[in-house]
């Protein structure tokens, strides 16, 4: 290999080295927010949104050191599947905790859902 | 009618086009066999057609598909900070916006699209009332919320322009400009 190629290389280790590091860092966030947020509802979120970026970054690495037209695709894929569902799956979550009243309301600033519900209810 | 044609059509070739993403390689037995896995597919997992808007706008959707990266990762870094914050106090809200399209297609996106930006939780939807409800995390005071609901409304706008009937885009400019004289007005009367 000449010295151009080993730019090349140089460049996507770096771009490898920052999207693992990305993605651990927003498992490692989620986990923390999974333990610390309160109640169901705030724990929805760290459980399937930082996930998200994390998911993508790993792919795009995936994408980056083996790159060939196969595995592009799957990417693709998988980014655009993972984004359809998890959306979903939190809001299933979500749904029944609101309706089972599984959440606290007294961290609730407004509750434009049900306005008059008594808010020292937990 | 067209439109019609195309309400089915659409998720047919996406099944093809999956087969063939899932298999990384564009041949014709792989186009064979995945027509003949959606046929197979439409036929016995039999769903409703969604009536598709018969317009698309491509510069519109690449516009929403950035916006929607780019708040997805502003959003994760945020809820990111926001778990691992020291002083983190919780604090959260339900809030419920109107949303300005009646159509399925354009709600069910734009509820993907909010959910999936971090930050924001679709607890329920009214199809009828056209209302989302959210649960907003680490809102700490009422003067927040019109900033939330102004973030969803562009979002929304932004797919209805990407992807809207005709007639959403006029009801949407119709609405847009009523908002803008009665906020006239009320700057006016201040």
């Amino acid at each position: 290999m000449d010295a151009g190629w080993d730019m090349v290389w140089d460049v996507r280790d770096v771009v490898t080295a920052v999207l693992v590091l990305l993605a651990a860092l927003m498992c490692f966030a989620a986990g923390v927010g999974l333990i610390r947020f309160p109640d169901v509802l705030s724990r929805l979120h760290a459980a399937t949104k930082p996930q998200i970026l994390g998911l993508m970054a790993i792919v795009a690495d995936v994408a980056v050191t083996n790159f060939s037209l196969g595995t592009l695709t799957l990417a693709v894929a998988i980014v655009f599947f993972q984004s359809l569902t998890a959306p979903v799956s939190a809001h299933l979550v979500g749904r029944a905790a609101y309706r089972t009243d599984h959440f606290r309301r007294d961290i609730l600033v407004v509750d434009e859902l049900t306005p008059d519900a008594p808010r020292n209810v937990t | 009618m067209i439109a019609r044609i195309a309400s089915g059509l659409v998720p047919f070739l996406g099944l093809v086009l999956l087969w063939m993403l899932l298999w990384g390689e564009f041949s014709v037995l792989n186009l064979l066999v995945g027509i003949g896995f959606a046929l197979l597919v439409s036929a016995t997992f039999y769903l409703p057609a969604v009536r598709l808007s018969g317009r698309f706008n491509p510069w519109r959707a690449l516009v929403f598909l950035v916006r929607l990266l780019a708040d997805i990762v502003v959003a994760s870094l945020q809820i990111a900070w926001v778990a691992v914050n020291p002083r983190y106090t919780p604090s959260n809200a339900i809030i419920v916006v109107q949303l300005r399209s009646r159509s399925d297609l354009v709600m069910t996106f734009t509820a993907e699209a909010v959910s999936l930006v971090p930050g924001s939780i679709v607890l329920d939807l009214d199809r009828e009332q056209g209302t989302l409800a959210l649960h907003a995390l680490d809102v700490h005071s009422a003067d927040e919320l019109p900033r939330l609901k102004r973030e969803v409304l562009a979002t929304e706008r932004r797919i209805i322009l990407a992807a809207g009937s005709h007639d959403d885009v006029e009801r949407l400019r119709a609405a847009e400009s009523t908002d803008k004289k009665s906020a006239d007005t009320r700057e006016a009367t201040s």
